[in-house]
Order: structure tokens, then C-alpha cells, then sequence
């Protein structure tokens, strides 16, 4: 009788079909398969792999598959499966000092102790299409590049500052076990193990935009930060089983890593000095780890005393909204059907109007 | 049942933790309890919230109905179900007084539910004054305080300015004469059924990672003055399926003309009324 209101598991099956012929490579025969993603779409699964949280560079190649390319989907399909999963234990903190280095900057210093080591970077790249590509003849030709040394020790540049009492002390160890955004729900004020774990995973959009905002204008006292130094690169995770009482590596992980100098004039306690901000990302996600340090250092604006009058301030604000799965799925619900609510409006409105018509009439 | 999960998707460690917030939010009617909310594989905001809780209170011998605007077979409603067929193989049903466990979003049904029913509502935003007050912490505190004036006031000047309050849905109710609670989106008619229900009433929110609940028979009264009371909606027309003219109806448009016929939004309760 109405189309509209029946036949929805019908019309259900069919959607989910339509969606998956639209992946099937009917002009092209040819099945992409998983290896070529991750070889040749790296950072698109770099970014999968961070925000779905999930370090499987399979898993994060089979989803953006499985989601024809849409990302912030097969971060979502990610995420689903992430919860699924046993957790058998907790690493000890990474050492990102004995990083083995792919690339590693400092714009505070001409020179460093290790010297900068730019590695595969899009930051020299004159950004024009390069037609050779168009048809897929490029072969495979590997040469050996240069990588850092594993037994090379890289001081850290934040660490020259430090020595010299300029740069405000990083926390040393956490006290108490830390914050697990993924089994606990979310708390404020909020804690720095807390905000840095969800802005790890977090929606690179949103965080970059946030961080331009701040740089820009929209953020405290417009000072400018300088990236103190950016480094990735791989780092062995450790565990620590009580009943053996030594460390054992796991595996290593890619990470980007990027400390920002920002400054603080100081307090009637507190001499002036610098302050940090610090971003860490699964995978090669520079941008990402650039924007998160500039929004850790926003976000301890209350520490500070500062007066919080920014979005990036506010840690309501930037946690509560910052991860794209919560978004996108809150944002995507408005398409559901709302007839029920909307009936209650209309009578609503309908009855308003009756009634300020009715008076205007009398008037 | 899928490989590869567990019986209703969550493992046990995670239900045990969902079903202890479940009991903790009982003993407190109407406060809103934080927990440890997981990604489901359904989206935010399409229900995560009240899955959660199904998940963890159903068994085998339950039988399940799921609800989207009153109508069983609304798309999401069939996904809904869909997924609790594939994770758990129960009986599912479309029969209110069959079923056990109710999921529902936007309605409570217009049959009179039981002892032997729960009722777990999915909340999108759990917080009734999260429009008055954007921050969590503060809204924290003026529950704690029974610090209610602000919503008072907002009512207050919704009438003085429109002659009426003009809150539709997700009407605010007190529960237990403590807590002012948002009944999920429902539509203000559905606020009276809440008083003193028989059955269990649970409310998940998953995104805002939420659980409260309504034991049963508790007060629910909706929020009004003396001088204003509550209302609820009312039609000048009957259900053009069934006749029915005590229950909640949606507007449906038939023609280019835009005319209009009105129907049950409880597909269920129409259907019956029909046979009789």
C-alpha cells in the first residue's frame, strides 16, 4: 500500500548489492590486490592504520579495499574489528630515541648532532602531474637508499634546550597506569595520556584545520611555534612479562614523531620559558604528528593559567569531536528516518502559525 | 552464529562490564552512567548505544523485536535485527507482547508493555541539558546540585513567548522526583507511558558512552507548571489503515497535490487493530 514505509529488508539486500558491484572491475579486469596498496597507496594506509588505531598494514590495506577508497569508512571498518580483538598486554613506553631514522628535522637548529636527514619527503616535489604514470609502465627498480645507521645515537634537540633550563620539563613517568581511551570513557579535566591517545587517532582534517587556526590567529597569545624536530622511523615495542622480569621486543612499528617549541612569558612563580608540544601517529603521517603537538600544547593552556577563550583551548571542545569515526557516524545518522519527530514539529509549527495568524487577523 | 565472534558480538569481560553499569544505573533511576563504550560495528549514532545494552542483556531464550519510528520494518530497524539474527541466531518478532527485549528508537509502543519486557531505548544525546550548557563538567555538576533552574526557565520563556512549551519530543521528564532525564528523542505523547511502566526501561548512548535506566514502576512525571500542564499531541484525524484514533500518527503525502492521509506509527499495533 505504501512504498515508503514497506519493503525495507528488500530494499536493504538490494542496496548492499548495488554497493558491491560498484567495486567489481568490470573494465579494467584487473583486481587490485592487497600488497599493491600498501606498497603503492602507502599513505593512505599510514592513515588508515593510525585512526583506525589498529598497527596491521594488511588489515588497514584489506579495509580501504573492502571500502572502495572512501578512508574515513575503512577507518570505521577498522575500528570495528579493533574492538574485537583480546588485549594480552600493555607495552612498556616506546623509545623513540633509538628510533632507526627515515627522517629526522629540526627547524630550530642550522646544524645538529647527527645531522638532518630529509628521507623520502613531498616537501621538494614541484607538485605537477606526471603524465608517465598515466599508464602504468613504471618498473620496479630498487635501488638501495641510504637510511640511518642503527647504531648511530641521535640526541634529541629538545634535549639542548632542556640542558640549559630554557625548555620546560617533560613529564617523566606516569605514575599510575595510564589512561585507556579504548576501555574507559572519556573524563575532564582531562589528562595528558588521555588527550594525546585520542589525538593520535583523531581525524587528520579536523586536527589539521584546528592547528591553522591557532597559527593563524584563533589561539593563545599568537605566538608562532617552531618544530623543535620531526622524526620517523622505526621503533621496537616491548612488554614486560611479570613472570619473566625482563623486556622482549614484539615488533617494531613505524612511527612520526614531532616536538614543537612554543614560548610562555612566565608567571609570578614561573620564570619565562619555553614550553612543548608533542605529537606522536602510527605510520608516516607527519602532518598529523605536526598538528597534534601544536593542539598538546593549546590544550595545556589551563596548566598555564591561560586564558581559554579559543576553540583549541578547550578541551571539551577538541576531544568530544576530534574522531571521525563518532563524527561521521553521528553526522550520517541525520539520514534515518526522523518521520515521528518530524510529525510532532509540524503539528507544532502549524498550530503556532494558526494561532499569531488568527491574531493578526483580529487586529 | 559468525566465526570468529562471540555469542552477541562483545566478549564477556566487556557484557559483564556493560551489565554492572546496567545495574549500577538501576539503583540510581535516571542518572546517567559513564562506561567503557566499544566501536560497534554498526555507525554512532545509528544505534550503538541501545546495541550495546541488548547485547549484553540477551540471551537465548530471548526474543527480540527492534523498532525505528514505531515501525518494525523501518531500514534501520531490519539492520538492526539483521545483526542481532546473524551474531546470536534468536527469535526475533515483530509482536510487542512477544517479545522480551524491545530495542527502540523515536517510539515506545502504544501497547501496554509487561513485567517480563525491557525497553532499551537508543539515545543519541543522553544529557537533557546539554542545549542549556555545552560543557560535560558543568552539566555533571548541576545534576549533582539538583541544580534545575536553568531548564525551568527555558521552559518559562518558551511559553511566554509562544503561549506553550514547544518541545515536541525528547521532552524532559524527573525521575523518581530526582533526576530530570531525556526520554530519547521520543515524541512528548509517548512521556506518560513511561510512569510507572511495568517493564524495565534501559537507555544506551553510545557515542556519549551513557547508560540510565527507569526501574519499573517508578514516577516519571514531564517536566510543566501549575498554571501550564503537560499535554500531549492530539489528532483531528484517525489512522487511515485502522481507525485508530488514540495513537500516534504520521503524515503521509499521496499525491503531486501534496494531499494527505495520516497513519499508525506503530506498524504492529495497526496491523492488530486491523484484525479486530
Amino acid at each position: 500500500m505504501y512504498v515508503a514505509v514497506k519493503g525495507g529488508e528488500k530494499a536493504i539486500n538490494s542496496s548492499i548489492e548495488l554497493l558491491d558491484q560498484k567495486r567489481k572491475h568490470i573494465s579494467s579486469n584487473q583486481d587490485i590486490n592487497i600488497s599493491q596498496l600498501i606498497e603503492q597507496l602507502s599513505f593512505a594506509v599510514d592513515r588508515v592504520v593510525s585512526e583506525g588505531s589498529l598497527y596491521d598494514k594488511n588489515l588497514s590495506a584489506l579495509s580501504i579495499k573492502q571500502a572502495q577508497g572512501d578512508l574515513v569508512e575503512a577507518i570505521f571498518i577498522l575500528r570495528a574489528y579493533r574492538t574485537t580483538l583480546e588485549r594480552f598486554s600493555y607495552s612498556v613506553p616506546i623509545d623513540t630515541s633509538s628510533m632507526t631514522l627515515k627522517r629526522r628535522i629540526s627547524a630550530t637548529y642550522k646544524d645538529i648532532p647527527g645531522g638532518q636527514i630529509l628521507g623520502p619527503t613531498f616537501d621538494y616535489t614541484h607538485r605537477l602531474l606526471d603524465f608517465s604514470l598515466l599508464n602504468g609502465k613504471e618498473t620496479s627498480n630498487k635501488k638501495n637508499t641510504p637510511t640511518s645507521n642503527d647504531n648511530v645515537f641521535f640526541p634529541r634537540v629538545m634535549e639542548f634546550l632542556n640542558n640549559e633550563g630554557l625548555m620546560e620539563k617533560e613529564i617523566e613517568k606516569l605514575k599510575s597506569k595510564p589512561f585507556d581511551i579504548t576501555r574507559e570513557p572519556m573524563k575532564f579535566p582531562a589528562s595528558r595520556d588521555q588527550w594525546l591517545q585520542i589525538l593520535s587517532r583523531s581525524d587528520e582534517g579536523f586536527l589539521l584545520g584546528l592547528s591553522y587556526s591557532a597559527i593563524r590567529g584563533f589561539g593563545s597569545k599568537g605566538t608562532h611555534p617552531f618544530v623543535g624536530e620531526i622524526r620517523y622511523g622505526f621503533v621496537e615495542v616491548k612488554i614486560y612479562p611479570e613472570e619473566l622480569g625482563f623486556e622482549i621486543c614484539v615488533g617494531e612499528i613505524e612511527v612520526s614523531e614531532c616536538e614543537m617549541v612554543d614560548q610562555f612569558e612566565g608567571s609570578k612563580k614561573i620564570a619565562p620559558q619555553f614550553t612543548r608540544g608533542y605529537g606522536l601517529t602510527f605510520g608516516y603521517n607527519e602532518r598529523k604528528a605536526m598538528s597534534i603537538s601544536i593542539i598538546d600544547r593549546a590544550l595545556k593552556s589551563e596548566e598555564y593559567g591561560e586564558e581559554i577563550k579559543f576553540p583549541i583551548q578547550d578541551q571539551e571542545f577538541v576531544l568530544y569531536h576530534s574522531d571521525n569515526v563518532e563524527a561521521q557516524g553521528f553526522v550520517s545518522h541525520l539520514k534515518l528516518p526522523h518521520y515521528v519527530d518530524f510529525q510532532g514539529e509540524l503539528n507544532l509549527i502549524r498550530e503556532l502559525r494558526k494561532k499569531i495568524l488568527k491574531e493578526n487577523k483580529d487586529d | 552464529m559468525i566465526d570468529g565472534f562471540n555469542f552477541a558480538y562483545l566478549d564477556e569481560a566487556t557484557k559483564r562490564m556493560i551489565r554492572r553499569t546496567i545495574l549500577k544505573a538501576i539503583c540510581i533511576p535516571g542518572y546517567q552512567c559513564p562506561f567503557g563504550g566499544r566501536e560497534m560495528p554498526l555507525a554512532y549514532g545509528w544505534g550503538t548505544g541501545g546495541i550495546q545494552v541488548t547485547a549484553s542483556i540477551i540471551g537465548i531464550n530471548d526474543t527480540l523485536k527492534v523498532i525505528d519510528q514505531g515501525a518494525d520494518d523501518t531500514t534501520n530497524a531490519i539492520s538492526i535485527k539483521n545483526f542481532f539474527k546473524k551474531v546470536c541466531k534468536i527469535e526475533t518478532t515483530e509482536d510487542t507482547e512477544k517479545a522480551t527485549i524491545i530495542q527502540t528508537r523515536h517510539r515506545i509502543p502504544e501497547k501496554k508493555l509487561s513485567e517480563n519486557q525491557i525497553l532499551v531505548y537508543q539515545v543519541p544525546q543522553p544529557e537533557p541539558l546539554r542545549r542549556l550548557e555545552p560543557k560535560e563538567q558543568e552539566t555533571r555538576k548541576l545534576h549533582a546540585y539538583e541544580e534545575y533552574a536553568l531548564m525551568h526557565v527555558k521552559l518559562y520563556e518558551e511559553i511566554s513567548h509562544f503561549g506553550s512549551v514547544i518541545k515536541t519530543y525528547a521532552y524532559p521528564v524527573r525521575t523518581n522526583k530526582r533526576y530530570i532525564t531525556d526520554p530519547s528523542p521520543t515524541p512528548k505523547f509517548d512521556n506518560p507511558k513511561m510512569d510507572f511502566m511495568e517493564a524495565l526501561q534501559l537507555f544506551g548512548a553510545g557515542r556519549e558512552r551513557r547508560i540510565y535506566a527507569i526501574p519499573p514502576y517508578t514516577s516519571v512525571q514531564s517536566l510543566d507548571f501549575e498554571d501550564h500542564p503537560f499535554q500531549i499531541q492530539t489528532w483531528d484525524e484517525r489512522c487511515d489503515i485502522c481507525g485508530s484514533n488514540n495513537s500516534y500518527l504520521d503524515e503521509i503525502i499521496i499525491n503531486d497535490k501534496g494531499e494527505k492521509k495520516f497513519i499508525c506509527s506503530d506498524t504492529n499495533y495497526c496491523e492488530k487493530n486491523l484484525k479486530t
